[in-house]
């Protein structure tokens, strides 16, 4: 299973081959195809630059999502290269929250400053004073704007910049495939129907 | 395959219009194209086939890619008629071709006998319009069967000791059995209950030319790619446009229905994908515009003939919405479940279907157990409300819950309230400048209890089936409806409902209407 769209394809081909449905037949080519080029733009893609934060802004966010899903015996938000899904997101579907994240990254770093020193970036702290500082505002809407970008770019399709290499789908265990064969789960696998 | 698609100029004279391409829509298409009438399908939504379809939590979860769009479409919603309502999304429905069949669970069990006989069986109900339908069980039987096998539905007959008398057994086996369904019969058995194979509307073999489920688990709020879900967009659609006598015009958002002088239909005004005005006549007009568009429309159709809406003379359309009810219990077991694989749902319990006037109240309905959650609507909401929400805690919770939790359901029965309702919002408005829906919704207090004596027998089940760790939010009133259904009541009486047994309207002889919308309860 190196290359899970080629087994993918091979299994629905001989699938198909085996029940000899014409409609799947006929339609096939067109989903592998849809599939595939949904798979090759996700794996092209290789970040260089942003398209609205400026670096420094795009370090203070990462370093929330990588508090709000950190890095420890498995990959994190930082990892699964979150902060390119919200830059993106922020430059097409979101950009209506655009507005948001600028005043809230103003007011985090003016509360960092407050407590840590003047010229102490939030990114710039240590763990534990970044952990203070958000618990600070764990109730704010711009935590919560940053906690769903952050969950968003950690699961949703890597097409969209983030959930790197699969990263968060192999976090929770899900796989994204286009197949299944039961057993499915652990409470099945011996099961015997009643008669 | 797509060439002998009929494509009806202006001036074609057509017998009849069908308003929505969904549950109904689709079947009725079918039904009259292949008896020879020349029929056209009005759809507001997009036509899209499996290629189009994708596993994409994003678009399909959060971007309302196949259902109605809250910024064009807007909601309002309040409780009761003295307040005004704050606009805020209240319902959902598929809005494209094939409608909600292509997005829903694709439980399909059928009513059983009690269902329409319940006023007789129960009596009257204070604060309710608790009714008889005006057809039995036994009427729709072959109707229902004539549906299982022309949509394809994979089940069990007699599995169910509580399942109504059927002329024939499902045309396709059950899916497979998945981790759920184990621990339902597990607890079910320990408790004395009866967990057997859900009846769903996806195919666990090839049948009529279509493949059988491949259990990517892609179904719920998801289209098949491989239409293994029979829809009416995988099947009586495209039987419909086989005939040469079926247009499908997608991207047709209806905006009045006409009449003439005699009081009769004389067709139906509607915008295209660039907002031009268009008017199709046709003999008769057909509305499968589901429980909370067709209301509106016809609300949207008044004249000086009919000065509160088309159909309306008896003051009913629009009233009686009803939801139904939902409970729910979550638990984390011990191993993985991965319900992530396959279909959502593989047993189903109708121990506590009927109303049981010894329960102390009225409502009933069915469980199952089953998870439905796709990786981001996990993360953002999908632990127990006490566990934390971010940091190191949380991560570790998202791995170990994820494959190992399952949600014990009960879907229940709503009461029809003549106050709860689908009407015009007077601020409001949509895209296309028309009058908002507004929803009047507040659940019956008998449905507020069955959703809480359902939410203990879901505790009881889950327990039962060995849960490691249970937790459950209390029952609430509801604010958003997924099944829209009561709002142009049928009834023999026409200054008691809208349409007749038959599904025509009261009023208006060349006019029916056909979806939830004409539930009694």
């Amino acid at each position: 299973m190196d290359n899970p769209d080629i087994s993918r394809r091979l299994f629905i081909m001989k699938s198909c081959a085996g029940l000899g449905s014409v409609w799947l037949a006929s339609y096939l080519p067109e989903i592998i195809a849809a599939q595939e080029h949904a798979h090759r733009a996700a794996q092209s893609e290789s970040p260089s630059r942003f398209e609205f934060f400026a670096p420094e802004d795009a370090a203070e966010v990462e370093a929330m999502a990588a508090q709000i899903i950190p890095t420890d015996d498995t990959p994190g938000a930082r990892e699964a290269r979150v902060i390119y899904f919200i830059d993106r997101a922020l430059a097409t579907f979101a950009a209506e929250e655009r507005a948001a994240f600028v005043e809230g990254l103003k007011q985090l770093q003016k509360k960092a400053r407050k407590h840590f020193g003047k010229t102490k970036r939030f990114s710039d702290l240590r763990a534990e004073q970044q952990i203070t500082l958000l618990k600070a505002i764990e109730t704010s809407q711009f935590f919560e704007l940053v906690r769903t970008m952050t969950i968003l770019g950690m699961f949703s399709n890597p097409e969209y910049g983030g959930n790197y290499n699969k990263i968060g789908w192999k976090l929770i265990g899900f796989e994204d495939q286009f197949f299944f064969k039961a057993p499915f789960g652990s409470y099945d696998r011996d099961y015997k129907a009643k008669e | 395959m797509t060439n002998e698609r009929a494509h009806f100029t202006a001036n074609a004279e057509i017998d009849f219009v069908i308003i929505g391409a969904g549950a109904a829509g689709g079947v009725i298409a079918k039904e009259l194209s292949t008896a020879g009438f020349r029929v056209v399908v009005l759809e507001q939504g997009p036509y899209m086939k499996e290629p189009d379809f994708e596993h994409d939590e994003l678009k399909y979860m959060r971007q309302q890619a196949i259902t109605n769009d809250y910024k064009r479409q807007p909601n309002t919603f309040r409780k009761t008629e003295k307040e005004k309502a704050k606009e805020q999304p209240a319902i959902i429905y598929g809005r494209m071709v094939g409608g909600s069949t292509v997005h829903f669970t694709a439980n399909y069990w059928r009513f059983h006998e009690i269902d329409f006989v319940e006023r007789t069986r129960l009596g009257a109900i204070a604060g309710t319009g608790f009714a008889n339908w005006p057809i039995t069980y036994s009427e729709l039987e072959p109707y229902y069967t004539k549906a299982e096998w022309e949509l394809g539905v994979s089940g069990l007959a007699g599995a169910s000791p509580f399942d109504p008398p059927r002329s024939k057994p499902y045309p396709v086996p059950p899916l497979p059995i998945k981790s759920s369904g184990v621990l339902a019969e597990r607890g079910a058995s320990k408790l004395g209950w009866h967990a057997f194979p859900a009846p769903m509307a996806i195919i666990s073999e090839p049948y009529r030319g279509r493949n059988a489920c491949l259990h990517c688990g892609f179904c719920e709020y998801f289209g098949c790619e491989v239409a293994a879900k029979s829809s009416t967009l995988a099947t009586v659609i495209r039987e419909a446009e086989k005939t040469g006598l079926c247009e499908i015009r997608p991207n047709s958002y209806v905006r009045k229905i006409e009449v003439n002088k005699a009081g009769l239909v004389t067709g139906v005004t509607y915008f295209d994908e660039n907002r031009q005005e268009h008017f199709q006549s046709a003999k008769a007009v057909v509305i499968c515009a589901n429980g909370a568009e067709t209301p509106r429309l016809l609300l949207l159709s008044k004249t000086s003939l009919f000065p509160h809406g088309l159909a309306n003379s008896s003051g009913k359309v629009g009233k009686y919405l009803m939801f139904n009810g939902h409970a729910q219990a979550s638990a984390l077991f011990e191993h993985p479940l991965n319900e992530f694989k396959s279909v959502p749902v593989s047993r189903v319990i109708h121990d506590f279907y009927d109303s049981d006037p010894k329960r102390g109240f009225y409502g009933g309905g069915g469980m199952d157990l089953r998870f439905v959650s796709y990786p981001m609507g996990f993360a953002l909401r999908g632990l127990p409300p006490d566990a934390p929400r971010w940091g190191r805690e949380y991560k570790a919770m998202l791995r170990e819950h994820y494959t190992r939790t399952v949600h014990a359901n009960g879907h229940t029965t709503s009461l029809p309230v003549e106050t709860n309702s689908i009407s015009l919002d007077p601020d409001v408005k949509d895209a296309w400048g028309l009058p908002a829906v507004r929803v009047t919704y507040k659940d019956h207090v008998e449905d507020l209890k069955t959703m809480q004596f359902f939410q203990e027998r879901c505790k009881e089940l889950l327990q039962a089936a060995g849960a490691r760790k249970q937790w459950s939010r209390p029952v609430r009133e509801q604010s958003f409806g997924f099944h829209l259904l009561g709002t142009c009541r049928m009834g023999e009486e026409a200054n008691r409902s809208v349409v007749n047994k038959y599904h025509r309207a009261h009023d208006v002889p060349n006019l029916f209407i056909s979806d939830g919308s004409s539930f009694v309860t």
